[in-house]
């Protein structure tokens, strides 16, 4: 086991690796630089600005620059914002992301789960379409249409929250339910395609030739095994919940990590994109090795090997 | 599951208790609550680049002068008590680079000797400004900030507005050799105290002096570039140069301050209200080392200093700025403002911006997304403010082919009949009207009416019936001169965005109704990708827009300058540019408009772009601000305002 985590850890650098160089090289051949102005600067100050950034130097030195501070972990200065480094502006709005990813999460699977395991066992019936056309909507739902309509209904209409902000705990609850209910749509259909595919199987109905109630087969027999699909599902969905939605942070003008990382890349902000990206990536990795021994706790056949 | 459905009751209950607003919290306390575009930059005065950014800093920082809050004009409600300007004459040696006869030989060199009238501004500080630490404000702090803004080392984006004190651009951006004395980089040393190795330049002649000037040319200037001298390679001045370079930047004690101007400048009072004119604290900048980086955040909470009528208390990034009432300030007992705190929120999104205000979260908004006006309209009369903004939206016309372009081809725009039909062909009113919606003016001149209480005229409008048929006839005969059937394909480029796509479709229709164009071809690039298409003149016809730095029409008309850092457009005119010489040198307001006039004249002729419309700022804005008054630039002086219930 420590063996297995520790390979995928070392697997892991290389990849990282990989994903800064092509980074690196991939944001400077888009046209236009971060300091690329419609009042546009003297092209002595633009230079000096360059220098100053280190972006007067050849390429590969500043690639080789890059990579060292980065191995000391250092992500730069951001261009567009002089007074921050890439570091601390991460370090600041990854805690909203974050809290705003597990609400949402908490929402999905409290919702996506039971929705899920009923339709399974009332399959066929009223209780299994009701959610399952429910879900299909949710997932047919874009976050820019379902995000407006919750304001719309409970903040302009009924005026229970705030349209927009992330100040106090009722802050949290229009933008986790407008991500929540995305995710949980499909937490609800894996979950009853995973149960269906489970309660079908032999041990179930031996379980329930033993005698045992039917809570008991459900929950204890059957949602281990049902629950397969919507853990590798999660892995990266959890990494995508956490790591900032650019729509949701916008439309609540929520100061997360997902509304940076687009805006980087709109502004060249070079070190930015870079510093986001293995972010991303380092978090999605990790989510993954999480998912592969979650799985081979819930089913034995894999092996972590 | 018992557990989750009676959380999220609770939840739910917990929310349902809404608390008040911020606006109805907000007269109560006094705290401002305002919709501020993009995230700023930085704080800085001197590397902030953005409108938002001023908006925070006229909050923070006090310049020399104030401005009216009905009508912007400078008033002395700002650092400085009172101050006087008077003009000198001094003589002033010219040595003219080329000859008399207008030809290219160096025979009839002429070496004039010019009397000049410098303009020299006196500021008397007050005794009861204090920056917010205590620390009292001084002439020093202000010629400290220009050396540092104007010093080579920071590369302020803005160091150019400060051109207008004498000698700056040399400081700026001249070089010197081995610590002599400077060569400017561009146009001609004019003053002897100027020139390197002042001993051999005594000895050259004409011809000699002239040679050693060309030399120096800016088309020859290179990171490399040597002294015509000693022939060592030319560097970029540095801090120390200051005193040598004789800006016109002077603290004659610890209140008076001496600013001489390079021309007259009659603007010069409303350009010291761009945040580029704005003192930073010298202990403070020195201390974070900042004095040549842009990397030592000084300008944050906690270290910010500053003299303005509000302190920086808190800036969460993309969340909110806040700034708090500076009790130092001394100008409390004179404004009536009331305001406790000004929340700045930096909301991107205008229809995030919009549900805010409808909400009670904002006061006043940056904007309004033109898709609500009509709504707005209707149900908010009140609330929704529609100005004019010292801002021209048009079109770019490359007079000029790429390199890419085929050799042969046809370039239809540098042809000045198709440009001038292109501009006629456009019914800006009903562009306005069906497109536009917000009531902005068609502009059929470049200068926004009004700027610096300027007028500019018609320049191309006709009845447009009327118009229509000179554009045919200038496009007929184009055809003609040139042998062709019909117009070749003309592209049009924008960046992405729904209103630039939304003018530029209904122009491709015009073109295509009124003139016959079928080839208009529209293509939109992502911003900086289209920015740097327009740097590169890689474009036929690209969408722009310019908005007013200061209060003149210098600030528009001086951009269409032979090969000016905004042309982009390959025009140029040398009569334009004599223009645009002569206005700066001249003080006579007449005068200067008449120069002003001229050259939208020479643009509406020949139409290196085309105006379309003047922008106006659209807002929407809760009757409780009090204090708050409609203005050209947007700036709203905040220690005049208060919130009434």
């Amino acid at each position: 086991m420590l063996r297995f985590i520790l390979m995928r850890i070392l697997q892991a650098v290389p990849v990282l690796f990989v994903i800064a160089s092509l980074t690196f090289f991939m944001v400077r051949l888009a046209p236009g630089g971060p300091f690329t102005e419609e009042k546009t600067i003297p092209k002595e100050i633009q230079e000096r600005i360059e220098k100053h950034y280190g972006l007067d130097q050849p390429l590969w030195k500043q690639y080789l620059n890059y990579m060292g501070n980065l191995v000391q972990g250092d992500l730069g200065p951001s261009f567009k914002y002089p007074d921050f480094t890439v570091g601390e502006l991460i370090r600041r709005s990854f805690p909203v992301s974050l809290q705003l990813g597990l609400a949402a999460l908490a929402i999905a699977l409290a919702l996506g789960l039971p929705a899920g395991i009923i339709a399974a066992l009332r399959k066929n019936t009223l209780l299994d379409y009701l959610p399952m056309s429910t879900a299909m909507m949710g997932i047919c739902l874009p976050t820019f249409v379902m995000g407006p309509l919750l304001i719309l209904i409970f903040s302009s209409g009924l005026g229970w929250f705030s349209p927009l902000g992330w100040y106090t705990w009722g802050d949290m609850i229009l933008p986790s339910l407008t991500l929540g209910l995305y995710y949980a749509a499909y937490i609800a259909r894996l979950t009853r395609g995973g149960m269906l595919e489970v309660l079908n199987q032999d041990f179930i109905r031996t379980a329930r030739a033993k005698g045992a109630s039917e809570s008991r087969v459900v929950l204890k027999h059957a949602l281990k095994g049902g629950m397969l699909p919507v853990v590798s599902f999660l892995g990266p969905a959890f990494a995508g919940l956490i790591s900032g939605s650019f729509i949701i942070e916008t439309i609540f003008f929520i100061p997360g990590l997902g509304r940076f990382f687009v805006a980087a890349a709109f502004n060249r902000d070079f070190t930015m994109v870079i510093g986001t990206v293995l972010f991303y990536a380092t978090l999605i990795i990790l989510l993954n090795l999480l998912v592969d021994i979650i799985q081979a706790w819930l089913n034995p056949r894999t092996r972590l090997e | 599951m018992r557990f989750l459905c009676s959380t999220f009751v609770f939840l739910f209950l917990a929310a349902c208790s809404r608390p008040p607003t911020n606006v109805e919290t907000g007269a109560r306390d006094q705290v401002l609550h305002l919709g501020n575009g993009a995230e700023p930059q930085s704080l800085d005065p001197h590397l902030a680049t953005s409108v938002g950014a001023h908006h925070i800093l006229a909050a923070l920082v006090e310049g020399l002068v104030g401005e009216h809050p009905i009508d912007l004009r400078p008033i002395n409600s700002g650092a400085a008590k009172s101050w006087i300007s008077e003009t000198n004459t001094i003589d002033q040696v010219i040595y003219e680079l080329t000859d008399v006869e207008g030809n290219q030989t160096l025979k009839n060199l002429k070496v004039n000797a010019k009397s000049h009238n410098q303009v020299v501004f006196t500021f008397n500080l007050r005794e009861k400004a204090r920056w917010s630490n205590g620390d009292p404000v001084t002439a020093g702090d202000f010629a400290y900030s220009y050396r540092r803004m104007l010093n080579p080392g920071l590369a302020a984006q803005y160091a150019y507005m400060l051109h207008v004190f004498n000698n700056a651009k040399l400081f700026h951006e001249g070089r010197k050799c081995e610590g002599l004395w400077l060569l400017p980089k561009k146009g001609e040393p004019t003053r002897r105290a100027h020139v390197a190795h002042p001993a051999k330049w005594e000895k050259l002649d004409a011809v000699g002096r002239h040679r050693a000037l060309q030399s120096l040319r800016p088309e020859k200037e290179n990171k490399d570039a040597v002294c015509p001298f000693c022939k060592k390679k030319l560097e970029p001045l540095d801090w120390e140069d200051w005193g040598r370079a004789k800006v016109g930047v002077e603290a004659l004690d610890e209140r008076k301050l001496r600013l001489t101007l390079e021309n007259p400048t009659p603007y010069f009072l409303e350009l010291l209200n761009h945040y580029s004119f704005w003192p930073v604290h010298q202990k403070t900048v020195e201390n974070a080392g900042a004095r040549e980086r842009r990397d030592r955040p000084w300008a944050r909470p906690g270290t910010f200093v500053g003299n303005g009528s509000f302190t920086l208390d808190e800036w969460s990034i993309n969340a909110r700025i806040v700034a708090r009432r500076n009790p130092n300030y001394w100008g409390w007992s004179e404004a009536n403002g009331t305001l406790q705190a000004i929340h700045f929120y930096p909301i991107d999104s205008v229809d995030t911006e919009e549900r805010a205000f409808r909400a009670g979260f904002l006061h006043n908004t940056q904007t309004v997304p033109p898709h609500r006006l009509d709504s707005l309209r209707a149900n908010h009369p009140n609330e929704l403010h529609i100005d004019t903004y010292l801002g021209v939206y048009f079109y770019r016309l490359n007079t000029k082919p790429p390199k890419s372009h085929p050799k042969g081809e046809p370039w239809p725009l540098a042809d000045r009949d198709v440009r001038r039909a292109l501009a006629l062909a456009i019914n800006r009113e009903e562009l306005i009207k069906h497109v536009m919606k917000a009531g902005q003016q068609p502009a059929y001149y470049f200068t926004p009416r009004g700027t610096g209480n300027f007028f500019a005229r018609d320049q191309f409008k006709y009845d447009f019936k009327e118009a229509i048929r000179e554009a045919k006839r200038l496009i007929a005969g184009y055809l003609e001169r040139e042998g062709l059937k019909e117009m070749p394909k003309i592209e049009l480029k924008f960046n992405t965005s729904e209103s630039h796509k939304k003018v530029a479709v209904a122009i491709q229709q015009m073109w295509k109704s009124e003139l016959g164009i079928k080839n208009v071809v529209l293509d939109n690039q992502e911003w900086k990708v289209f920015l740097k298409t327009t740097e590169l003149m890689n474009y036929e016809i690209a969408r722009a827009g310019w908005i007013g730095d200061y209060n003149d029409p210098n600030t528009f008309l001086d951009m269409w300058v032979t090969d000016g850092g905004h042309n982009n457009t390959g025009w140029s005119s040398e009569h334009y540019d004599e223009l645009i010489k002569l206005a700066a040198a001249e003080s006579d307001q007449k005068k200067r408009f008449e120069y002003f006039h001229e050259c939208e004249k020479i643009l509406g002729e020949e139409m290196p772009m085309i105006p379309i419309y003047i922008y106006v700022s659209s807002s929407l804005r809760h009757p409780s601000v009090r204090g708050w008054h409609p203005t050209v630039l947007d700036h709203h002086p905040y220690k005049y305002v208060r919130l009434e219930e």
